[in-house]
């Protein structure tokens, strides 16, 4: 497999992603900030993609490993951030590297106990072990607890967010496509089968979970120096939904439609929130409560998701082969 | 000494609410080998359907007493029995062909979609739940106290179970649930309708749940949308922990569930008290992942 | 295969830059500030969904009231209030985006928000690093106005409050023993317990017991039980009346005759018929009492009832004074610009609030007395006044 020109393209799309970075104050703020959510939004899309699309193992706790990556990213910075002006300049990438290294770990601790459940078992282990991060997060002081912990830099930028996410896809696509990774494919199509035909199921299942968690966690650290504040009730069972529905709209499996799913999730509402704002819909008085609107919006939100799944189930942009059929 | 009898009280009395929620769980589990993400949500709509229909009720019969608590009960068991069936028919039976997590997914959406609309329609301020039965002070031996409502519970909860036992083994109907459960392909060969058993089995955990409801909300009269979120998982965590798809194992899982979270909020620390339910679980699928009372599922290939 | 991949590859990632800017790019402003300029501008961000819409909203509404009898009034400097209010969902990452919005791309002059510490902190930097004054109506947490010197808020804080419930239960209450009972979810609960604790210690007093609970939790009996065992002659319960209504029914079901006295959560209409005569002999400590006959707090407890059919809680009261101190501060400064806004509130004194007589302290924080009310008959009754 060659491997030369794909990271040619890598390094260029790094070199787009810090040529683009240059003109970042000339955006505005807001509009930038949710570039940053989309950014990080595809690097959770793609991480889960590969345990949950590739894999099959149905993990609904991936926010309690970017939580893991976000609080060790921010202590970090926090502690060290202005020891001396070479510091400065690494500390934010070993952070992250950090941040994703620690919640590597947890994936680790994660993986390896759920290794014999299927489906639904799976999926409320894993909303529990997102539940249990939670809640030891809720109760470490160290970290504030549920009082919140505030990050003194707020160092993601353009390119750091959209070159992690280009370094993301690449390592997940290289890790799926190559020989090693259609063990994660053959896990998911039939674990027995797999298993029969010499495939250490549990390496492949534990190894997605680990890589997944990885890029969690870094997705975590580019939160934390975003947002600037972080608190344990942001990384719950509603944030690992959030994500999920990414993947199944996007199509489990296919990084493209993941990619985009990601930003169409994190531009909609956005989007929603211009037309709620009451100076702009026809017909409403001022009376109407914005609350009402504001809960129609998830009402609906819940709604298509249950939609997606009685007609579309492969996801929205499943136009593109999975990767199985290749 | 007392301490810990009325820690354990407390407990049990919890426990049978857990025990009825997971009882919905168990058998749907049971028959379609599916987790119904959305049934502690049923909980909460049986509670807001006592909370609505009290005042009327009140009007017929006198309240707070017995009886019209009886007679909310087994109107509110109704309507969420009709919304479960409701729900089956129009979210969960036509993916009964997909894989599991497509279905997983949309119990997740109409769990939402509930919690959502619940928000909107009643508020999200909680709200009192009226007096539908009389509460005395039982018993106050040195500093064990007992409440009336807590007998109800385990009361109501026992009558229930045994009400529930004798459908599912005396009667033909539970005869086809058992069947269902056992082999859905030879039951279909058999001449049973599965989808009626289906509906069947979605109403009656339908109607345990809205049972849980209202006795839920007569102890802890504070009702909100959300508060179904919450008993919903750790009743699931009391089905797995006591065998999925067994009965008994359900109710004996929720009672120990209740006791096992309020020893150790009280004993050992309370801050982690959400997380002992996760714990139990991932412990149990560990150790013994077929559950106290349950048999090992061997997948044949 | 090496084509495929580069292809694969190379596709999906400029898949996403392309549609990345493309759709960023169609994103409208959707009002420049240069053409709105007969309206003053204030942006609210609020929880009006969520596991805490019933906080959020209640505030909403006290803000919207404010601004609906501001314009009503012919609004300030010549020019009417617009308020646009936005939804942060009870969510964290939310309050950081909706005031990025309302700042950069609606160009507010102001922000109001929020109730919950939590998410007044994720927005505070922000405001402060564009010179917006921010306003927060009722988060107690002492740090959100050490973000910097635009940040003010209209209430007291933890350390304040505290203090004053530690001083009522020692000298008024005389109580030795406390228990104390914390919402460890919530960082307002947290904030008032860890103040009150170290104030009764520091007056003599002893903590004998401390449990949490998680707001949402229905189900008391065993942190109530726990603490029943160390006999506390009181009990404090720093939470939020969702909750405290129920703890008052349990605990007095548990046999606890010790009475129960907390924080301004405690005020709501709804706290009485949750807990009943579970409440009766129990205190707590709040910025305003409904029952207060001056003809400020009745004309605006009656207006509040007519518009939207419920009483007007602390919470609610709050949000009106957050929006009529910082019309107050234009009105002084004669402009809407951000420096001369918040150097009139910064000197804000003596401002007559629906909460009180608000004084803006060197901090930012509004210095006010807080109002002991009991609970007698089922009604809030006052017992004492208590000067910062």
């Amino acid at each position: 497999m060659n491997f030369k020109y794909a990271k040619t393209f890598l390094l260029g799309a790094i070199a787009l992603c810090f040529l683009v970075s240059l003109f970042e104050n000339k955006i505005n703020s807001y509009r930038l900030f949710i570039l940053y959510d989309i950014g990080i939004n595809i690097i959770l899309a793609v991480s889960l993609n590969l345990i949950n699309g590739y894999t099959g193992q149905f993990s609904l706790g991936h926010a309690g490993f970017m939580a893991v990556g976000a609080y060790a990213a921010a202590v970090i910075t926090n502690q060290f951030g202005e020891l001396n002006s070479f510091v400065s300049g690494v500390i934010f990438p070993g952070a992250l590297l950090a941040g994703g290294l620690l919640a590597a770990v947890a994936g680790l601790l994660v993986g390896i106990p759920t290794l014999r459940l299927r489906g639904d078992y799976l999926a409320i282990v894993t909303l529990g072990f997102g539940e249990i991060i939670r809640v030891i997060f809720q109760n470490m002081e160290r970290v504030g607890g549920a009082r919140g912990l505030s990050i003194t830099h707020g160092w993601t930028n353009l390119f750091w967010t959209f070159s992690l996410a280009a370094v993301t896809i690449y390592l997940v696509t290289a890790l799926v496509h190559s020989t090693y990774g259609r063990g994660f494919i053959a896990v998911r199509d039939d674990e027995i089968a797999a298993s029969a035909m010499g495939i250490n199921a549990t390496k492949y299942k534990v190894t997605a979970f680990v890589v997944g968690a990885f890029f969690a966690g870094i997705a975590g650290g580019l939160y934390a120096h975003s947002k600037q504040f972080l608190t344990p009730g942001g990384f719950g069972f509603m944030e690992s939904i959030s994500i999920v529905v990414m993947v199944i709209l996007g199509g489990m499996g296919n990084t493209t439609g993941v990619i985009i799913a990601a930003i169409l999730l994190t531009l909609l509402p956005e989007e929603l929130r211009r037309l709620s704002s009451i100076e702009h819909l026809p017909g409403i008085t001022k009376e109407f409560p914005l609350s009402w609107i504001g809960n129609i919006r998830m009402i609906i939100y819940s709604l298509l998701l249950v939609v997606l799944m009685l007609t579309r189930p492969q996801g929205i942009f499943a136009f593109r082969k999975s990767a199985s059929a290749k | 000494m007392t301490e810990f009898l009325q820690q354990l009280i407390n407990g049990l009395a919890l426990g049978s609410i857990l025990a009825l929620i997971a009882l919905g769980y168990t058998m749907v589990y049971g028959i379609l080998r599916f987790i119904n993400f959305a049934h502690g949500d049923i909980f909460m709509l049986g509670a807001f359907a006592g909370f609505y229909l009290t005042p009327k009720i009140a009007k017929i019969f006198p309240t707070p007493s017995i009886l019209s608590g009886l007679v909310v009960m087994a109107i509110a068991m109704a309507i969420c029995a009709i919304i479960g069936i409701v729900i089956e028919r129009f979210a969960y039976r036509p993916l009964r062909q997909n894989p599991k997590l497509t279905v997983l997914i949309t119990a997740i959406g109409v769990s939402l979609f509930l919690e959502y609309t619940g928000q909107f329609v009643f508020g999200a301020a909680p709200k009192r739940f009226p007096e539908l039965i009389p509460s005395y002070p039982i018993a106050n031996i040195g500093s064990l106290s007992l409440n009336s409502n807590q007998i109800i519970v385990l009361a109501v909860t026992l009558a229930l179970l045994l009400a529930l036992r004798f459908i599912v083994l005396k009667t033909k109907i539970g005869a086809a649930m058992r069947a269902l459960s056992f082999n859905p392909e030879a039951a279909a060969l058999m001449g049973i309708n599965t989808d009626v058993v289906i509906s069947f089995t979605f109403a009656l955990g339908s109607a345990l749940a809205a049972a849980a409801g209202i006795l839920f909300a007569v102890n802890y009269p504070a009702i909100d949308p959300l508060m179904g979120i919450l008993p919903g998982l750790k009743a699931f965590v009391a089905a797995v922990l006591g065998g999925i798809g067994n009965l008994p194992g359900a109710a004996l899982g929720g009672l120990i569930i209740g006791v096992t979270e309020t020893l150790v909020a009280g004993y050992i620390s309370s801050t982690y008290r959400d997380a002992i339910a996760f714990a139990i679980l991932i412990l149990i699928l560990l150790v013994k992942p077929s559950g106290l009372l349950g048999k090992k599922e061997i997948e044949k290939v | 295969m090496r084509n495929n991949f580069m292809k694969i590859w190379r596709g999906q990632f400029l898949t996403a830059v392309v549609v990345s800017l493309f759709l960023t790019g169609c994103n409208k402003p959707p009002g420049e500030p240069a053409a709105n300029s007969d309206v003053i501008k204030v942006g609210e961000f609020a929880s009006l969904t969520g596991s805490e819409a019933t906080f959020g909203q209640s505030s909403h509404k006290g803000t919207q009231m404010a601004i609906d009898d501001l314009n009503a009034a012919g609004g300030v400097l010549g020019k009417k209030f617009q308020l646009l209010t936005e939804d942060d969902q009870s969510q964290a990452g939310q309050p950081a985006t909706v005031v990025r919005k309302l700042i950069s791309s609606d160009g507010v002059v102001a922000i109001l928000g929020e109730v919950a510490s939590s998410r007044s902190l994720e927005a505070a930097p922000i405001c402060q690093q564009n010179k917006i004054p921010m306003v927060s109506p009722s988060s107690t947490n002492p740090k959100v106005t050490e973000v910097g010197d635009y940040i003010f808020r209209v209430c007291f804080i933890d350390p304040f409050q505290g203090t004053v419930m530690a001083n009522f239960a020692r000298k008024t209450l005389k109580l030795q023993n406390v228990a104390v009972l914390t919402d460890v979810k919530s960082d307002y609960s947290l904030g008032l317990a860890k103040f009150f604790k170290e104030s009764f210690a520091a007056n003599g007093g002893k903590i004998v017991a401390e449990e949490n609970y998680s707001g949402g939790d229905k189900d008391f009996s065993a942190e109530l039980t726990s603490l029943k065992a160390a006999n506390p002659d009181g009990i404090f319960v720093p939470g939020y009346y969702t909750e405290v209504g129920l703890i008052a029914l349990q605990a007095r079901q548990l046999g606890i005759t010790a009475p129960l006295f907390g924080g301004d959560g405690w005020e709501s209409s709804a706290l009485v018929p949750i807990g009943g005569a579970a409440l009766e002999g129990d205190y707590f400590s709040t910025h305003y009492s409904p029952q207060d006959t001056s003809p400020a707090v009745q004309n605006f407890v009656k207006e509040f009832q007519a518009k939207y059919n419920e009483t007007p809680d602390a919470m609610a009261a709050l949000g009106y004074d957050s929006a009529m101190i910082l019309a107050a501060a234009m009105k002084s400064a004669g402009a809407t610009d951000g420096a001369k806004v918040r150097d009139a509130l910064a000197a804000e004194k003596d401002f007559q609030g629906i909460t009180g007589k608000i004084t803006i302290d060197a901090n930012r924080n509004a210095s006010k007395p807080a109002v002991i009310l009991t609970i007698t008959n089922g009604q809030f009754q006052y017992v004492e006044t208590i000067a910062p």
